[in-house]
Parts: C-alpha cells; sequence; structure tokens
C-alpha cells in the first residue's frame, strides 16, 4: 500500500488540490480510505490528517470502513420511486443476499441508496463502482446477482448494462448545431476578443444553472479584476434531482463545450481552465479525456492556440458524491481538495474564486450557448426567447409521460406545450427546476418557462393523477437532509427536523399544530440558511402547502397533539431486559 | 391583575433540578411573586397531583422513560398553559446523550458488564418505570406552548417571563437574558 499511496501521490505532484482525485484512486483500490493510507497523504501532501479525514466523511462516495468489492448504489430519485424502485432494490438485496446500507458478509458486495445518479429518463437506474447502470429490471438484477457472484471483474460485464442514451427528442437552436471545432476560436480572435464579449452581451445569454445571472458581466468582472492568474471552470456537478441534461451535452457536444471554455478562457485572460464532473457521470470521463486529447492535437488547446499567441488548457476533476459543490463556492472548495462547504460570498468566485484568483464558474449549457454565440453573433441567440430570456433552454423530462428525455425551446414555452410534446395526460403538477424550484397545479400550465415567470436548471418531473403529493414531499425532504453540508445550523439542524415533522404528518401522527410547526420551521430553515441549498430546501413543502393545503389537512387527526413516534413500541426493548409484559409496562399513544 | 391568585405547578423529569434551584434564585422576588402566584404540584409542595384548575406547568428534564409520559401528560391536562424549562426539557439535554447507544448496551453496561456491578441483573420490578429507547424533548411527547431556554435559565428568565403572563402580555425574552456566551 506504501508505494501504491506513494505513486499516486507523486503522479498528482504531492499537490493538496488533488486530494478528491487520490482519495478517489485509492477507494477504487481498496474499497475504503485505509488509516495508514489517511497518515501517509497527510505527510506527503503536507496538509493535516483531520482535513483528509473531513473530506473522507464529506463525500458519500468515500469510506473509512470497507465497501464490497462490487459497492452497488441504487438512485433514489423520486423519477425511480415512481417505476418501482422499492420493490427492485428489496429484489436486488434479497437475490444478493445482503441487506441495504450493508457489505455482505464475504466482503464482495455491498449495497445502498444514492441521490439522483441523472438518468431519470432510463430509470431505474444506479451506480456499480462509481459507473452508470441504467433501465434496471429484475431480470438485468439477475444478471448483475451473476456478474457479482462470479467476481467477473467490470470491463467484462454485458455493455448493455452500461448502455446510456441520450434521449433527444427535440433539439432546437442549440441542438441543432454540430460540435465546433475551432469555428468558434477563429471566430473571436478575427472578430477580436472585447468584441465578442459585446456580442456574448447582445445574446442577453443567462447562467443555465438556474439562477440566470448574465454570463456577459461574470465574465467581464473576471477580466476586469487585477490579478496575474484567473481561471475558467465549468460546472458540470449536475445534482438537481430531475436534471440530465448536461450529460447529453456533455456526451454528445463536449466539442462545443470545451469551445466554450476556450472562448471565455481568451476573453477573460485565463490560461486554465477546469470541468467539474460530478461522480456519477464517471461514465463520460475517458470519453472527454478523449475529446480534450484531440483538441489538444488540433491546437485547439495548449499552447499557442490556432496561432492566436492564446494558451489555455483543460483539466477534468470528478466529485465524488455531494449535491451541494453545484453551488459554484462549495465546487471551489472541493476543486481545492477540500470539503464542498459553501463561502461567505461576497467575495464572489469572479474576484476571489480558486486560489482566491478571480474565477468565472459557468453552466455546461451555457458554454454550449456561448460557443455558439461566437461562433453565430448575439443577434442569432437573441431572436429566440422573451425580452428578459433570450434564447432556448434545454430542459430534462422524466416522470409521468410517453417520452422522458431532452427537449430544447425558446423561453417563454408555456409548461403546457411541453407536457403536449412528451405526451402526458392525467397530469396532476409538475415539479419545475427540480426539489429546490417549484411545485406547479394543473390549473398553472398557461405559465411560461423563463426567468420572469418559472426559473429553472432544466430539470421538468411530471407527476399524474395517480401520485400523492405528501410521497413527493416526503422524498424531497429526505433528499435535502441527507444532501445539508451541515456548516450553518439552520439548514443542518432545520432540514433534519423538516424531515422529521414531514414524516409524522406522512405517517398519519400529525395534528392540528402540526402544520403550524411545520410553516415556522420552513420560513426559518429559508430565512436563516447560509446558502441556497438551505434558502431552498422548504420550497417542496412551501409551494405544495399553498396549492395543496386540504392534502395536508386530511392527514390531521381530530386531536390536539400526538406524538410522532409510537411510544408503546420504544418500550420495547426495555420490556424485553426486564422480561415484563404487565399493564404499567404499555404505554397508549394518545392520552385516553 | 385579579386577586385570584394564578395557579403554577412544577416538576422535574428527565432533569437534575438545576432549572428549579435556578428559579429559587429569585430569592426576595419570590416574595413579591408569591403576591400573585400560588404552588400547585411542585417538589415546593409536594403536592402529589396537579388540581385540575391549574394556569401554568413549568417543567424541567426530558422525556426518558414511562413515568415522564404520565406526568408530562397529567400535566398537559391540568395546566392551560405549558412550558418547557430549560435544555432539557427542549432538546434532551444532557440525558438524551444516550440516544447514541442503544438502550440494551446502556442498561448491560450499568447493570450487567460493568466494573464493580454485583450481583448482574436488570432491574425488573414493576414498581420501576420502563425506560424509553430514546430520551425526547416535551414537544414530541405534548403540545408545548412556551420555551424557557437556558441550562439553567438564569433567574431573570423566570421573572420575565412569568411576570409577562401575570400581567396578561405576550412572554418575550429580551436578547441578553438568551445570550450565553
Amino acid at each position: 500500500m506504501q508505494n501504491f499511496i506513494r505513486n499516486l501521490a507523486q503522479e498528482n505532484d504531492f499537490q493538496a488540490t488533488r486530494l478528491l482525485k487520490i482519495l478517489r484512486a485509492v477507494q477504487a483500490r481498496y474499497f475504503y480510505i485505509p488509516k495508514q493510507a489517511i497518515e501517509q497523504l497527510a505527510e506527503m501532501l503536507h496538509i493535516p490528517r483531520t482535513q483528509i479525514q473531513n473530506v473522507i466523511e464529506f463525500y458519500s462516495f468515500f469510506h473509512l470502513e470497507p465497501r464490497g468489492q462490487f459497492d452497488i448504489l441504487i438512485s433514489d430519485s423520486i423519477t425511480d420511486l415512481m417505476l418501482g424502485k422499492e420493490e427492485l432494490i428489496n429484489y436486488f438485496a434479497e437475490k444478493l443476499g445482503v441487506k441495504i446500507g450493508e457489505v455482505r458478509a464475504d466482503g464482495v458486495v455491498s449495497l445502498n441508496n444514492t441521490s439522483c445518479s441523472g438518468m431519470c429518463d432510463q430509470s431505474l437506474a444506479g451506480l456499480v463502482n462509481g459507473y452508470a447502470i441504467t433501465n434496471l429490471t429484475k431480470s438485468r438484477i439477475d444478471e448483475i446477482v451473476e456478474n457479482v457472484n462470479k467476481k467477473l471483474p467490470l470491463d467484462q460485464w454485458s455493455r448493455d448494462l452500461f448502455d446510456v442514451q441520450d434521449n433527444i427528442i427535440k433539439s432546437g437552436l442549440l441542438l441543432n448545431e454540430t460540435p465546433i471545432k475551432g469555428e468558434a476560436i477563429n471566430a473571436t480572435f478575427a472578430r477580436g476578443l472585447m468584441e465578442t464579449l459585446n456580442e456574448v452581451e447582445k445574446s442577453g445569454l443567462r447562467g443555465r444553472g438556474g439562477a440566470g445571472y448574465t454570463t456577459a458581466w461574470k465574465w467581464k468582472f473576471c477580466h476586469e479584476e487585477n490579478a496575474d492568474q484567473r481561471y475558467i471552470i465549468c460546472n458540470a456537478d449536475e445534482g438537481e434531482p430531475g436534471t440530465f441534461k448536461d450529460r447529453v451535452i456533455l456526451n454528445s457536444y463536449a466539442d462545443s463545450v470545451f469551445e466554450g471554455m476556450t472562448v471565455a478562457a481568451a476573453i477573460i485572460g485565463a490560461t486554465q481552465g477546469f470541468i467539474y464532473l460530478r461522480g456519477e457521470y464517471l461514465h463520460l470521463y475517458e470519453k472527454l479525456e478523449a475529446v480534450l486529447a484531440e483538441r489538444r492535437t488540433a491546437n485547439l488547446l495548449g499552447k499557442n492556440i490556432l496561432q492566436n499567441g492564446f494558451d489555455f488548457d483543460i483539466e477534468i476533476c470528478l466529485g465524488a458524491g455531494a449535491y451541494i459543490c453545484g453551488e459554484e463556492s462549495a465546487l471551489i472548495e472541493s476543486l481545492e481538495g477540500k470539503a464542498g462547504i459553501p463561502r461567505n460570498r461576497p467575495p464572489y468566485p469572479v474576484v476571489s474564486g480558486y486560489l482566491n484568483k478571480p474565477t468565472s464558474v459557468n453552466n455546461v449549457e451555457t458554454f454550449l450557448a456561448a460557443a455558439n454565440i461566437a461562433l453565430h453573433g448575439g443577434e442569432w441567440f437573441a431572436a429566440f426567447g422573451t425580452s428578459k430570456s433570450k434564447g432556448t433552454k434545454i430542459h430534462s423530462i422524466s416522470g409521468d409521460c410517453a417520452k422522458p428525455g431532452i427537449y430544447e425551446y425558446p423561453f417563454g414555452v408555456t409548461v403546457q406545450t411541453l407536457l403536449d410534446d412528451c405526451g402526458a395526460s392525467e397530469v396532476l403538477g409538475v415539479q419545475i427546476g427540480g426539489p429546490s424550484g417549484t411545485f406547479i397545479a394543473n390549473n398553472e400550465f398557461k405559465r411560461k418557462i423563463a426567468f420572469e415567470d418559472l426559473a429553472t436548471g432544466g430539470s421538468f418531473i411530471i407527476f399524474n393523477n395517480s401520485r400523492n403529493i405528501l410521497d413527493i414531499v416526503h422524498n424531497f425532504s429526505h433528499f435535502f437532509a441527507h444532501e445539508s453540508c451541515g456548516f450553518c445550523t439552520p439548514c443542518r439542524v432545520g432540514t433534519s427536523l423538516l424531515k422529521k415533522q414531514v414524516d409524522k404528518i406522512v405517517e398519519g401522527h400529525g395534528s392540528a399544530g402540526d402544520i403550524v410547526a411545520l410553516e415556522e420551521l420552513c420560513q426559518l430553515i429559508k430565512n436563516y440558511s447560509h446558502c441556497g441549498l438551505g434558502q431552498t430546501a422548504a420550497n417542496p413543502v412551501l409551494t405544495t402547502l399553498e396549492r395543496y393545503p386540504e392534502v395536508y389537512q386530511n392527514m390531521l387527526k381530530k386531536i390536539s397533539y400526538e406524538p410522532g413516534f409510537d411510544l408503546d413500541k420504544s418500550l420495547e426493548t426495555a420490556r424485553r431486559l426486564a422480561n415484563r409484559d404487565d399493564a404499567a409496562a404499555h404505554l397508549a399513544q394518545v392520552e385516553e | 391583575m385579579t386577586n385570584k391568585k394564578v395557579k403554577v405547578a412544577t416538576v422535574s423529569l428527565a432533569g437534575c433540578f438545576g432549572c428549579h434551584m435556578s428559579f429559587l434564585d429569585l430569592d426576595e422576588r419570590l416574595v413579591d411573586l408569591i403576591e400573585h402566584i400560588e404552588f400547585d404540584r411542585s417538589p415546593l409542595t409536594d403536592i402529589e397531583h396537579c388540581s385540575p384548575d391549574c394556569d401554568i406547568g413549568l417543567i424541567e428534564g426530558g422525556v426518558c422513560n414511562s413515568e415522564n409520559v404520565h406526568v408530562l401528560r397529567e400535566f398537559r391536562k391540568n395546566c392551560k398553559i405549558l412550558v418547557a424549562v430549560g435544555a432539557c426539557a427542549i432538546n434532551g439535554g444532557l440525558p438524551a446523550m444516550r440516544n447514541h447507544i442503544s438502550l440494551e448496551d446502556c442498561l448491560n453496561e450499568a447493570y450487567r458488564d460493568g466494573i464493580g456491578v454485583e450481583n448482574p441483573q436488570i432491574p425488573n420490578d414493576v414498581e420501576l418505570p420502563l425506560l424509553l429507547d430514546k430520551v425526547h424533548p416535551l414537544h414530541e411527547v405534548v403540545k408545548i406552548d412556551y420555551f424557557l431556554p437556558g441550562c439553567p435559565p438564569s433567574a431573570d428568565v423566570f421573572w420575565k417571563f412569568l411576570t409577562d403572563l401575570l400581567a396578561g402580555r405576550e412572554p418575550s425574552l429580551d436578547y441578553e437574558l438568551v445570550h450565553f456566551d
């Protein structure tokens, strides 16, 4: 082990910023991060042992105790649950002979849940040793169980299990364009860098991650900041449940994304770029490396790009299972080899980002759009959309519809249009922008998707009339409690309390005061949390409580109060140990 | 204020009586207070059960066993206003530190496997209340109307809270009263 770790550290130039990459390699080899590895790395990277421990405990894909040689994770998104995930994971567990969350006694396999893996259009999905598996059925599960029990190496498993489809159903302005290989860089330098920035501004392009900050301004501020180095980062940590458009863009339009990054780097004056790829998209890693290699050969990256006297290169960094790293300052922390805890803002990353240098963090789709704008000009893009939301938006549609997949529309399109096109009927409501977005009811489908009405990062989850609102809220509140980074109390404690309170109501223990308590808790989390995660964690409850108060009310008992846990059951251990079963050894759930 | 005295009941559940001691730190202000309140069930009076017309119930400590549940329900039934007093009542506090260990391990360590234990056995007399597998804050078992934070809440907190209530005001604690460092 000592040699392995030493070589690993050496390959990574003993850089503490590469800690995630190093730990991913250790985890892959030993199925956990041994204590000895922590000590050795602390010494070689010159960082405290506790910092490494902190990183391991922070990220879902690192473990201090061994996982199985085959570590299987099943996506626990609402769309997976709707497709019968509970039954299938139980079937999986039974066939493998392992309990969910545990490692089988022989150490060969472990099984657990994971947050949405970005395959909602080909659910039920999961990961085996980090690689995506899709369309799980009982027969595919049988095949996996057989492979596991034979200890068949992953590269000998049927490729079909790992098949990931793009499912582009409706392409528009951007998806109709072919991948760009140098044309936008040439156009940029021919036109002039500041002239190209003007084109981007003219295009009205706003960040596609959901927040919608004007891209040109971000680049401009980053450029204007006085510094010896600047960075460009592509945020491909697509973790919002129900979003998978970046996966498709990176699979089929990677060249355009890299081209967009290169153009942005030229404008702001960066020589180094990173793409922070969510760990769940490990299956894209080699393909993206190959695209980068091709671009280096074609002099689209590297020194003196296309004889324009401009140097730039891109490094791919993989995440390790933390939703919060989609927040730009948490992402930067993660890139620096630390736990992904959002920074205080200001200063914003354009002033002080990666290694405290001016950094522009943009979404995958933003770079795709930017490359095309650099090539075709701002007018080309601004001709579409609304006055405040220019251009098109790429949506990931999943849930109850005939054709889940990728759809591109100009901004201003109505929700009803999307529903008609994807073949959704008997619709109860739609979750727009993922759990942190908005739930809209079926009398609101005339509303428009645009920053001025329904802003979205691209997640569009459809629920039909057979679905229960509270099941959805239940899943989302558990998601946020799991993904809270733990830094600030309102979010760390609040999301757990929210989960408990929702559980209490969903399980039928709620009474009159519990809805008031729920609302108070929501306001507290929303108003006092440090970052966007906490500020939006109560949205599933707030948006559904506003629209369907009766659904919540119907769950309440007509008594003043009932405990949220089973009182008599919590005496069970004591009864068994004291060998008692007399009347005094029991408690009624509600006072007689 | 009316002439009829306000009835106050107090109890310590899974607590250390520290909140009661802090209440006694009201010192000479107790004399003023007693003009307006009378104590019903309380360790101060040794009255065993709440009268059905108590106005305020002050409860220290969390809920760790079946007896705590019964007492808490008696208070809820008989007190118009029920107040969780102190860290243990509000969060479970120190006794809730056992929540990270299984009840079985706790009992085994205390009564069977611990160093110096003679005649090892888990107590099983029917007179003894059984332990809940987790220690709970009060509001997880009954509806609580007010919370007085602190470990313990200072005498000033009790004074401000009770005088507000007696004056018919919505009780509110100034920042200094809930600022602990």
